[in-house]
């Protein structure tokens, strides 16, 4: 099982809103509501502490949306990064995806170590030498220089939703890649940006009867025409792009009957499922939605092969939780390397994980005594009721104002990155 | 019919032993308590859920899915008071009251309203439009103008016309009931009704009160509610926020703790599931749009207007 040890926080000024490691580990992009991206890269191991990986530094920092008006609504455009995805690397640079409510695009990160030297008709500052003065010819050579990372957009993907964009997912064949509101999902070719195709549509004829939307979309991680959505009313729909250009019919639904004793008229509410997720391997799938999390098998579309309770003691709670609107939280999931671990947030800054193969659970927190060097996270309990023990937390005493809505896992390692509302933790495990 | 709450009387808070007949009333005066302490607290959940409806349109563009899984849980809390016989009450009760207050000179509009004539079993969809009622204006109050009507045809949960100098309003459908809500404002007696009515949800059993609560829960809004999914084809500028608003739920929270416990503890009211009542609705396909801009497509009869007490 894993321990989390080691740990490091590193801080940021506006709300994250999003983390995604790259797909080697080595950077860990996050995206705020400010519209910018910091990129954090991990450290060679240092030959002083070889039982340490490399800590996380910061990399690059760019403004990737600008907030923007809809003249024809009346509406601002938030700049709010929703979701940053990492393509596989092809060469030296590496590219993600970003989108904000309506517009997607595709940065390119390349690092700069050497420059070119010694023009003929341009000094070393820039400024154009008179022409008549230049009596030699030179051959400017390449002389290394202070590394520089530069963000450059290479692709904006604009104009293709009318509703808010929650998903971007890059698909297996590294070609396409789709986008997803609460309605629609599109699906683009990272070449062209003045069209994309519409796959999925949801929008009723009439929006009288709307009475479910998109809340999550992902690419299956090895067949390029499959696909995953999940809806606000916990049904989460398996689609083959090969069936039809349109997939509206999925091809697989995936929903738990409602248990009748647990029924309340916020049923719906905590059904609907903030995040889907595949795991690495494919065979499965991760759901979650406001009090569990779920594990699909994906030939199984009856009933989720297991469910782990995040904080079930909110349950009673749910009155007060819909009126601080708290219920409507989106949290997300995230798997370890190896399919063993799932993870995902709460409340009081609160993470949750939750280990498969042996069966345990364990809530940690993410907070400033825990960014101590080298401590290790001790874990949390949360008394639910009768006598408090020491070092639980009663209930009541739960900041809600401190979620942890966004978590991401290293692709290969035991390194966790854990969002707080202002501030970006990475935990490590002990070697 | 469900039972109204009962005064609570000086002998019943005491615990004193009683005879075996008594008993009985006891037990039962026990249920009624229970039950309208239950339809109380629904009532509170209606209401903030109808607040939401109206103050998410505030932010920078209302985040659909929470507006969507408001207005469902809306519907539901709808269809089981039509269930249950209260929403015929409230209306019932709604339109003698406004009968009353039609006289003053600040009253405000009523609207027109769509209503679904038949019982919500068979599914019939008949829209069954309402006369427009006089207008006072009312400088508090936004105006919509005809034009977001034809807007209004296409999304969302509302329904409403106007006349221009009217102050939009929103009448919840009802299932069957001639007398739809039709507005009362009166500015401060609506925030010490309110307030009066959260001190209520915290005494269970105090049931004319309840009764009253029910009554005065007129609500009236200042935008259509399609405007909570309609922002997306057509925009409808958005007001400024109601400071009455805030004001009037600044102090609601303990007592929904309470809220908690009754409403999840007692699902077992009803016997038909809303969504069951649903599903057999949808089932019955969309009526046609009318082109009367004084009849407004109501496919789906939970789809209805609804006010909000704003406080002026």
């Amino acid at each position: 099982s894993c321990c989390v040890g080691d740990s490091t926080t590193l801080h940021s000024a506006d709300i994250i809103s999003t983390v995604e490691f790259n797909h080697s580990g080595e950077l860990l992009a996050t995206g705020d509501k400010g519209g910018r991206v910091v990129i954090f890269q991990q450290e060679l191991e240092s030959k002083n502490q070889p039982q340490c990986r490399g800590e996380y530094n910061v990399y690059s920092t760019f403004q990737s949306h600008e907030p923007e008006f809809d003249y024809l609504k009346s509406l601002e455009i938030e700049e709010k990064i929703n979701k940053i995805r990492w393509l596989p690397q092809k060469n030296a640079a590496q590219f993600l995806l970003s989108t904000n409510d309506k517009t997607i695009k595709l940065w390119k990160i390349s690092e700069r170590d050497k420059r070119p030297e010694g023009y003929n008709l341009k000094e070393e500052d820039g400024r154009y030498r008179d022409p008549t003065t230049v009596t030699t010819l030179r051959v400017p050579v390449f002389q290394p220089m202070d590394l520089m990372v530069e963000a450059s957009p290479r692709r904006v993907f604009a104009n293709a939703h009318t509703y808010h964009i929650n998903s971007i997912s890059v698909n297996s064949d590294c070609e396409t890649y789709l986008s997803a509101d609460d309605l629609r999902i599109n699906l683009w070719n990272l070449e062209i940006t003045d069209r994309s195709f519409n796959i999925v549509d949801i929008k009723p004829v009439n929006m009288e009867e709307l009475t479910e939307v998109i809340t999550a979309a992902e690419f299956h991680p090895n067949q390029c025409n499959t696909f995953v959505y999940s809806s606000s009313k916990g049904t989460i729909r398996l689609c083959d792009m090969r069936a039809s250009a349109l997939c509206d019919q999925h091809s697989k639904l995936f929903e738990e009957p409602e248990d009748p004793s647990n029924r309340s008229f916020f049923s719906e509410i905590i059904s609907s499922i903030s995040d889907v997720k595949f795991s690495h391997s494919g065979r499965y799938m991760m759901t979650r939605d406001y009090l569990s999390v779920k594990i699909w098998d994906l030939n199984m579309e009856s009933r989720p092969v297991e469910t782990y309770q995040v904080h079930e003691y909110l349950r009673s709670k749910l009155c007060s939780l819909y009126e601080n609107d708290c219920i409507f939280d989106k949290f997300e999931c995230c798997w370890n390397g190896n399919d063993s671990v799932v993870m995902t947030g709460s409340y009081n800054n609160f993470f949750r994980m939750f280990d498969r193969g042996y069966r345990q659970d364990v809530t940690l927190e993410a907070s400033r005594e825990s960014s101590k060097p080298r401590s290790v996270l001790k874990p949390r309990k949360v008394c639910t009721g009768g006598k408090r023990k020491k070092d639980e937390i009663s209930v009541d005493s739960l900041d809600f104002n401190k979620k942890i809505l966004h978590t991401a896992w290293h692709p290969q390692d035991n390194i966790i990155a854990v969002a707080t509302t202002n501030n970006l933790y990475i935990f490590q495990d002990k070697l | 019919m469900f039972p109204k709450g009962t005064k609570r009387k000086f002998s019943d808070s005491r615990e004193e032993p009683v005879a075996g007949g008594e008993d009985v009333n006891q037990s039962s005066l026990a249920a009624v308590r229970m039950l309208s302490s239950y339809s109380l607290q629904r009532q509170s959940l209606l209401d903030m859920s109808l607040i939401k409806l109206q103050l998410c349109h505030m932010l920078v563009e209302p985040n659909l899915c929470r507006s969507v899984l408001i207005a469902n849980t809306v519907r539901q809390i709808q269809e089981e008071m039509t269930q249950d016989g209260t929403w015929q009450i409230m209306t019932q009760a709604l339109s003698a009251a406004n009968a009353a207050a039609q006289c003053s000179a600040d009253r405000l509009v009523a609207t027109e309203v769509l209503c679904r004539q038949t019982e919500a079993a068979q599914g019939e969809q008949v829209p069954k439009p309402f006369p427009v009622v006089g207008s006072e204006g009312c400088p508090a109050e936004e105006v919509l103008e005809e034009e977001e009507e034809a807007a209004a045809a296409e999304v969302g949960m509302t329904m409403s016309t106007v006349s221009p100098q009217a102050p939009t309003s929103y009448l919840p459908g009802t299932f069957g009931m001639d007398p739809c809500w039709e507005e009362e404002e009166t500015g401060e007696d609506d925030d010490d009704d309110d307030e009066e009515e959260e001190e209520d949800s915290e005494e269970c059993g105090s049931g004319s009160e309840g009764e009253e609560r029910e009554r005065d829960s007129l609500v009236e809004d200042t935008r259509t509610a399609e405007q909570v999914f309609g922002t997306f084809e057509i925009k409808n500028p958005a007001p400024s926020p109601d400071p009455a608003l805030e004001e009037l739920f600044s102090d609601v929270d303990a007592s929904y703790y309470d809220l908690d416990t009754v409403l999840t503890g007692m699902q077992s009211v009803p016997k038909m599931g809303p969504y069951d009542l649903l599903e057999s609705l949808s089932s019955h396909g969309p009526s046609p749009l009318s082109s009367s801009t004084s009849c407004r497509s109501d496919l789906n009869e939970l789809d209805h207007i609804m006010e909000i007490i704003v406080g002026s």
